[in-house]
């Protein structure tokens, strides 16, 4: 078979006249980690939601294994959906429930197990991210931190194949950051699935990935290796890897000429 | 000129599609398989959290319109000589009128608005994407158990309303105004029909439950996930929902006591 398990192509997405995402081609090899890098409001999320089929695209098409999600019938999706893992840029677990309860909904719903093995199952997840003695809190009494661990315990819990991580290290202090980076690593390496990251965290992010994308005003402006992206000489590439003010992606909105709009060009 | 037009056809089909998304919304949140498994549970938490956070303001409000009610009516009726008729205008207006109208005003305003907050902020947190992905229609799940909660709450609240405020008109009435306590109730007991003004009263608080659970979830879903978005979508549903009460029981009113 192909190594392209997700094959995206000319993905369009619009709302009203504004495309977000324009003609997007993006391969995700199985097994491995894709991140998709971009500032904030290029839409990353937009695209997550995509592949999870949240939304429909404007135009083009999303293969998963060969059949084009885009055009699946809400059955056989919510079928795929058990196979898609995602850990949500603010965490979404469930207010109303327990970090236990949380991380036990997805079983409840998608197994008949008994609940012995559905404790056994929760708590080897919650030992995966630490959180085996935090079973009985209520997500508002978890910090920003535990609060993503606990999410990604939900998010794993039926061994997906595809896991989908929307900002994680975004707001998470520089221990946690790197706690969670081992933690994607490892999740990856041990259930041998596929990860797509998106982030604009660069190092974090670089320091994981197999393959890299990035993405800029809904276009993809370069992809290769972490290595490549780094060494690349792309202006585009320069500017959003070392931070640099202005560039090709201007620092000024769009404005009519300094002098003039202050009117010092006048008598 | 132009520039109104244009203006008046975008409200005009912004507003048509938002009736739209809410009748879809409403379809799908009533039809489909029962949940046997987790429904019941889930609806009895709603019916706890819509009944019980409105009950303490229903229960003094009721009161405290009862004994207004009560002088009022005094004042007006011992100028013919008739306050022994207080037990009867002051249960009247409360069975046709006041009850369902009220309650449902001070429902709005604390359960609807709290069911938007609730629901807006599920989305702006992405609970209700979560959900989604993990299998779980929030319709079915978020949307279901409130409206059938509120439905159900609505008609019972409106019930109290009555019951608190004619203690209250009583305890005015007869307690300090001094008109003859027989005479309130029994004149109460020959004039009130159940057809005619209990059902009725019922009936009206029904609609009124529906219309204001069906707003609150409606904007709670629709609401744009912002801080901002969660805001203004719960002043839409007190706005909202109270002017939908207000001219529904107008129209409720002319169908059932209006000239034959
Ligand atoms: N519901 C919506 N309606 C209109 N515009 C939206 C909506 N959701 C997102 N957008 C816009 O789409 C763009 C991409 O959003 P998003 O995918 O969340 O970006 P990112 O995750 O990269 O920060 C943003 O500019 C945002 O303003
Ligand atoms: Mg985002």
């Amino acid at each position: 078979m192909t190594q392209n398990w997700i094959e995206i192509r000319k993905l369009t997405f619009r709302r009203g006249n504004r495309a977000i995402l324009d003609s997007l081609d993006i391969d995700i090899h199985k097994g491995k980690i894709t991140a998709i890098l971009g500032p904030s409001g290029c839409g990353k999320t937009t695209l997550l939601r995509l592949i999870g089929s949240q939304l429909r695209p404007t135009d083009g098409s999303i293969r998963v294994d060969g059949t084009d999600i885009t055009q699946l019938q809400r059955k056989a999706l919510f079928k795929l959906r058990e196979q898609m893992g995602m850990l949500f840029q603010s965490g979404a677990l469930f207010t109303d429930l327990s970090v236990y309860e949380n991380v036990a909904f997805p079983l409840r719903l998608h197994t008949q197990l008994s609940e012995s093995m559905i404790r056994d199952l929760v708590l080897m997840k919650l030992h995966a991210v630490g959180l085996r003695g935090a079973r009985d809190l209520m997500p508002a009494e978890l910090s920003g931190g535990m609060a993503r661990r606990a999410a990604l315990a939900r998010a794993i819990i039926l061994d997906p194949q595809l896991i989908m991580y929307d900002e994680p290290f975004v707001g998470q202090d520089p221990i946690f950051a790197g706690v969670l980076r081992d933690l994607i690593k490892r999740i990856n390496d041990a259930m041998g699935c596929t990860c797509i990251i998106v982030s604009h965290d660069i190092a974090e992010t670089l320091a994981i990935s197999d393959y890299i994308y990035v993405l800029a005003n809904g276009r993809i402006i370069g992809r290769g290796t972490p290595d490549a992206v780094r060494n690349s000489d792309d202006p585009w590439l320069r500017q959003f890897l070392q931070g640099l003010p202005d560039g090709p992606v201007p620092f000024h909105y769009p404005a009519p000429e300094y002098l003039l709009d202050l009117r010092l060009g006048e008598g | 000129m132009l520039d109104l037009l244009q203006r008046m056809g975008r409200t005009g089909l912004n507003a048509t599609a938002g009736f739209g998304r809410a009748g879809i919304l409403l379809w799908q949140a009533v039809w489909g398989p029962i949940d046997w498994r987790n429904g019941p549970a889930l609806l009895v938490r709603q019916l706890h959290f819509v009944g019980v956070y409105s009950l303490i303001i229903i229960v003094v409000s009721g009161t405290l319109i009862g004994m207004v009610l009560a002088l009022q009516g005094y004042t007006v009726l011992v100028r013919f000589g008739a306050e022994s008729a207080l037990g009867q205008f002051v249960s009247l207006t409360l069975l046709r009128e006041l009850g369902p109208v009220v309650a449902a005003l001070l429902f709005a305003g604390r359960a609807g608005s709290a069911l938007t907050a609730e629901i807006g902020l599920m989305k702006a947190t992405e609970q209700l994407a979560a959900m989604d992905m993990i299998g779980v229609d929030p319709l079915r799940r978020i949307a279901r158990p409130r409206l059938w909660a509120g439905i159900i709450a609505m008609p019972i609240l409106a019930q109290v309303f009555n019951m608190v405020a004619i203690l209250g008109a009583v305890g005015v009435g007869v307690g300090w105004l001094g008109v003859d306590a027989g005479s309130f109730w029994s004149n109460m007991q020959s004039i009130v029909e159940f057809r005619e003004d209990v059902l009725n009263g019922i009936i009206k608080a029904f609609a009124f439950g529906v219309v204001v659970t069906w707003i609150a979830i409606f904007e709670g879903f629709d609401t744009e996930p912002t801080p901002e978005g969660i805001s203004t979508a719960t002043t839409r549903t007190v706005v909202y929902s109270s002017l939908a009460v207000l001219a529904m029981d107008f129209l409720l009113t002319a169908v059932m006591f209006g000239v034959d």
